[in-house]
């Protein structure tokens, strides 16, 4: 070992509490970094494993009835290498000691072994055999603890039969096993079910026909092609359009949770990053000046330019691989425990959890690039300082009365206070510097905060001011008003309000969309339409309202005019303008008025939907007979949506929190007490000739802690600044078709992010002022500086 | 370039210096460190430089150890044009050729007395083991101090163990007794006078204290940047026959 690695070790030593401060800050960037990551990357390879292990179809299609041999002719289609034709129906189900209703979705199964495309994964039990068994998908059998033998009752076309369990499974077309049309999972109230095809088919008059079809395509087939003959081959059989992976729910679900973790993984290690170099360059431009004498001492011994920087290079390098390796098994350890999150939502049979080398050799080489990027320019000009020069100490600096005296407060300042405004005025940039790194940690906690808030807002917007029905009742297909009258009727029905949903297709030039037209009534009052002020508007008589995320997807703007093509009925394909835009947070819908809907489908006053008011003392009664009407295929309760939403979302966001805050706090500590640090090197002289002259330790402490206080002060408005910016970076960039996050701030996380911000800076200046109690004064005085 | 082409060189002839000016630019002000030095030093030989404060000697011992170029003139070593050298080439001559003592003393505070010297002996070809040099300066029982932990004397001692240690073929020293006692003077001066006798090293030590300018083969004195006055001794003095 060379004697230079020796100073090196012990300089590393003696600035240890620096050091590791920085090394945490870079600990966190790798940590978030190898965290979403490896997280990324084992979603993606467990989804690419699954989807060839069992099949994962390309295509898929609903339509009203087709003839089996119908079947034959979507095989003929260029492109298409194999499909499954099936029988797939909404339920509503009976599960024993559970009284709100329960949907399930049934899919048919071929009468013998597994489906070509789609294959089940059995967990336990078997595929079923008898007519009368079903298996059940893994999330809905663990949230009701039902397993293989257990029995369900269902109402299947009318008729309540009785099913039994024959298994408990998945499939990757039900990853994200949520109820269609839904936006949260609510494993306890809805379920898959797959059964045999024959009796299916039976139970919905669907015998030698088939309602679904899914298809697997040849290597470099054209979807948008296959889809358009698929659509005129289902034309007359009632087909509703067919779709690519990208609008089938489950794959739709994961692959915008999937680009969120994409942005997760590279905005929040950013951010670490930058304030990780940020810190190293103060730390390390501090050090270069205080060892401007060694480099030159150095240089006239021989030293070459590259020896030096290599010298001052490795010390940043020992901090980044500290930095890294505690991060990377921060990461890895916490993973496990995001893994253990995914496997809750995501319904894989299996994780490929590990973490890539790669992943981890590639956090450590961000991290020292950053390192380098803040540091480098300071050690090459250090180093390329000519050695006459450097064994110059730096002028002493000027120093001049600050503004404040200069206003004529000087007056009110005593001595010490005069001291702290001097200092600051001599050094505007550090000091600017320091300001800017407190404020980064303000700016980090409200980023922590801001999920809370966000989800907060996103709930009382959606669901307190616009969604304020309490169910939301479907019907198998479009009817007249008279189920509304029917249901409006039963005793605990308070009010009702209809709705018209139509599957249809949105074109804007190259750009299209798949979603239902919402058709409400011309004054909403249950669910209603909120514009940015959160004021009701009603739905447009002439042309689509549409989720202003949508018409940014869509690229149009209200007055534009989109191609509307429906996929039911007629299937009527019409030019419409855009009325105007709602800033929903949650899915992307286009809304009519029912009238207008109606008109547009030459149909006469159909409904196909009913939203509900409720007494809440009649609500169990009123599920059993709901469930046991005609034609309603499904029940959803809204209040349960929501309180399902918040407590799956508590527990991330919890997390999350935590975490960020945590990572803040680690921020803020190392700003505050390297400067702090960096302060009282800078004036451990002055300070020491203080306390020689008879200051007390009380009165050297105000000098530099006073400092200290004024600047974590200083720091908080800019914070504040930063903070609201990058909330809307961040919101911006995790908005996906799903969510929209609303960059709110609530007032309280002002405070919160105030309060850590300022323990952190308590906290550095406790550790600073046990240093400066043990101050050297003869040691201080003796060494040249 | 014939002007300023050297003299056809006597082979013991180590620096030849030919209107050596040094102009240091204050803003608006232009100091001039050093007007016009000529200058031949032997190889072997010992120079006294003497002078008053800001005369130019730290400038010109500066200047021919490499460490700072001169505004104009010529200054050879050897066959090396120093006066023309670039950066890189000068860092090789100091690494190679040149042992040097600070005014200031300048140790590396985080490394201890053996440390400081093996920092340059590591680069060196040559060069003694740092304890060696230590005994010589008589810090054998302080090696393993900080510099801290020593008296400014020592912390002196510990600068020419450090010059001498490389085994240089040029010393330059800036007031090397500075801080120093007449008997520790003594020690220090004995030092740089075997090195400079057994190894054959070129030496120059800047100096207040005339007397020391006895154990020199040549004394120079420096005035207002220039070489005003110059005395050959017959004899070189050993150290402890010195007055302080
Ligand atoms: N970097 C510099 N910038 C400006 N002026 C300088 C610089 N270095 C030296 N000088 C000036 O050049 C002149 C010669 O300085 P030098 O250090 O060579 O004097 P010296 O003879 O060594 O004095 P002393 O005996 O006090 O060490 C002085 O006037 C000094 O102020
Ligand atoms: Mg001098």
């Amino acid at each position: 070992m060379s004697v230079l690695h020796r100073k090196l070790g012990r300089e590393l030593l003696r600035m240890s509490g620096q050091a590791l401060a920085i090394a945490l800050v870079l600990a966190s960037g790798v940590m978030t970094y190898v965290l979403t990551s490896t997280s990324l990357a084992s979603l993606l390879t467990t989804q690419a494993r699954y989807y060839s292990e069992y099949r994962f179809a390309d295509l898929f299609v609903d339509l009203k009835r087709a003839p089996e041999h119908v079947g034959e002719r979507l095989r003929d289609i260029d492109g298409v290498r194999s499909v499954d034709t099936r029988v797939v129906a909404m339920v509503n189900i009976d599960v024993p000691d559970f009284t709100d209703p329960v949907s399930a979705l049934l899919v048919s199964l071929p009468d013998e072994g597994q489906p070509a495309l789609n294959r089940i994964w059995v967990r336990e039990g078997a595929l079923p055999e008898r007519a009368d068994e079903v298996l059940i998908s893994d999330a809905f059998a663990d949230a009701q603890s039902l397993g293989p033998g257990d029995t369900l009752g269902a109402v299947i076309n009318g008729r309540w039969q009785r099913l039994r369990i024959s298994g408990v499974g998945a499939s990757p077309e039900y990853i994200y096993q949520i109820k269609p049309g839904d936006l949260f999972f609510d494993f306890e109230r809805f379920g898959i079910l797959w059964m045999r095809r024959q009796p299916l088919a039976t139970a919905f008059d669907l015998d030698g026909a088939f309602n679904n079809a899914v298809f697997a395509l040849r290597p470099g087939a054209d979807a948008r092609d296959v889809i358009a003959r698929i659509d005129d081959v289902l034309e007359r059989y009632g087909g509703q359009g067919a779709y690519d992976r990208d609008d089938q729910v489950s794959h739709g679900f994961l692959d915008t949770d999937l680009q969120s973790l994409v942005v997760m993984s590279r905005v929040f290690p950013a951010v670490f990053f930058g304030v990780a170099a940020f810190l190293l360059n103060v730390v390390i431009a501090r050090m270069l000046a205080a060892q401007r004498e060694q480099i030159g001492i150095l240089k006239a011994f021989g030293y070459r330019n590259g020896e030096l920087a290599l010298h001052y290079i490795q010390l940043v390098l020992v901090i980044v691989a500290v930095g890294s390796l505690i991060g990377t098994a921060l990461g890895v350890w916490l993973g496990r425990g995001m893994a253990g999150i995914y496997a809750e939502f995501y319904r894989f049979p299996y994780l490929d959890y590990s973490l890539d080398v790669g992943v981890a050799v590639m956090a450590l080489t961000i991290a020292a690039l950053a390192a380098l990027a803040g540091t480098g320019h300071a050690v090459l000009r250090a180093a390329r300082l000519p050695p006459a020069e450097a064994m110059r100490p730096e002028p002493p600096s000027r120093y001049r009365r600050s503004w404040l005296e200069r206003l004529g407060l000087g007056g009110w300042l005593d001595q010490p206070s005069r001291m702290v405004l001097r200092h600051l005025g001599r050094h505007p940039l550090k000091s600017a510097i320091t300001v800017l790194g407190i404020a980064m940690s303000v700016a980090i906690v409200m980023l922590a905060r801001f999920q809370v808030n966000a989800v907060d807002a996103l709930v009382e917007s959606e669901f307190g001011l616009a969604a304020r029905e309490d169910l939301t009742v479907t019907f198998t297909e479009p009817t007249s008003y008279r189920a509304m009258f029917a249901l409006a009727a039963e005793p605990g029905v308070g009010q009702v309000e209809p709705m018209r949903m139509v599957p249809a297709r949105l074109r804007a030039g190259h750009r299209e969309y798949r979603l239902a037209i919402r058709g409400l009534v011309a004054e909403p009052d249950l669910h209603r339409l909120l514009d940015i002020h959160q004021q009701p508007i009603r739905p447009p008589a002439e042309g689509l309202l549409l989720t202003s995320y949508l018409a940014d997807t869509l690229g149009v703007v209200p007055g534009d005019s989109l191609q509307v093509e429906i996929l039911e009925g007629d299937r009527p394909v019409r030019q419409l303008p855009v009325a105007g835009v709602v800033p929903e947070y949650i899915g992307m819908n286009a809304y009519m008025e029912l009238t207008s809907l109606n008109r547009l489908m030459r149909e006469g006053n159909a409904i196909s939907g009913v939203y509900l008011k409720v007494d809440a003392d009649e609500r169990d009664r009123l599920f059993q007979r709901i469930k046991n009407m005609p034609r309603v295929a499904g029940v959803s309760i809204q209040r349960e949506a929501v309180r399902s939403f918040e407590e799956d979302m508590a527990g991330t966001v919890l997390i999350f929190t935590l975490v960020m805050t945590l990572l803040a706090m680690v921020i803020a500590v190392g700003v505050v007490y390297n400067s702090a640090r960096i302060a009282l090197a800078e004036r451990a002289r002055e300070l020491a000739s203080m306390r020689v002259l008879g200051f007390r330790r009380a009165e050297i402490s105000y000098i530099l802690l006073g400092e200290l206080a004024l600047l974590t002060l200083l720091a908080l408005p800019p914070g504040f600044l930063i903070g609201y910016g990058m909330t809307h970076m961040i919101a911006t960039a995790l908005g996906t078709e799903l969510f929209r996050i609303p960059a709110v701030i609530a007032p309280s996380s002002f405070a919160f992010a105030s309060c850590v911000v300022m323990a952190a800076a308590i906290g550095s200046a406790l550790l600073i002022r046990r240093r400066l109690n043990r101050l050297d004064l003869i040691g201080v005085l003796k060494t040249r500086e | 370039m014939s002007a300023s082409q050297p003299e056809p060189h006597a082979a013991d002839l180590v620096f030849r210096a030919r209107g050596l000016t040094k102009v240091y630019q204050m803003g608006e002000v232009e100091v001039h460190a050093l007007r016009g030095v000529d200058l031949e030093l032997a190889r072997g030989e010992f120079v006294v430089l003497l002078g008053a404060s800001g005369s130019g000697k730290s400038t010109l011992v500066n200047i021919m150890g490499g460490l700072d170029r001169p505004t104009a003139g010529e200054l050879w070593y050897e066959n090396e044009a120093l006066s023309h050298a670039s950066e890189r080439e000068l860092t090789e001559f100091r690494r190679r050729y040149v042992g040097f003592v600070f005014q200031f003393y300048n140790l590396i505070p985080s490394l201890t007395a053996r440390e400081n010297v093996a920092v340059v002996t590591e680069i060196a070809t040559e060069p003694m083991r740092p304890e060696e040099a230590l005994e010589i300066v008589g810090l054998g029982g302080r090696m393993d101090h900080f510099p801290a932990q020593l008296s400014g004397g020592e912390q002196q001692r510990v600068a020419i163990a450090r010059a001498i240690a490389k085994r240089p073929a040029v010393l330059l020293c800036d007031e090397p007794t500075g801080a120093l006692d007449s008997k520790t003077g003594v020690v220090v001066l004995q030092a740089l006078d075997t090195v400079s006798r057994e190894l054959g090293t070129t030496t120059a030590v800047i100096t207040h204290n005339a007397g020391i300018a006895d154990m020199a083969d040549r004394v120079l004195v420096m005035t207002d940047g220039r070489i005003s006055d110059e005395r050959r001794n017959a004899t070189r003095k050993s150290p402890d026959e010195i007055s302080w």
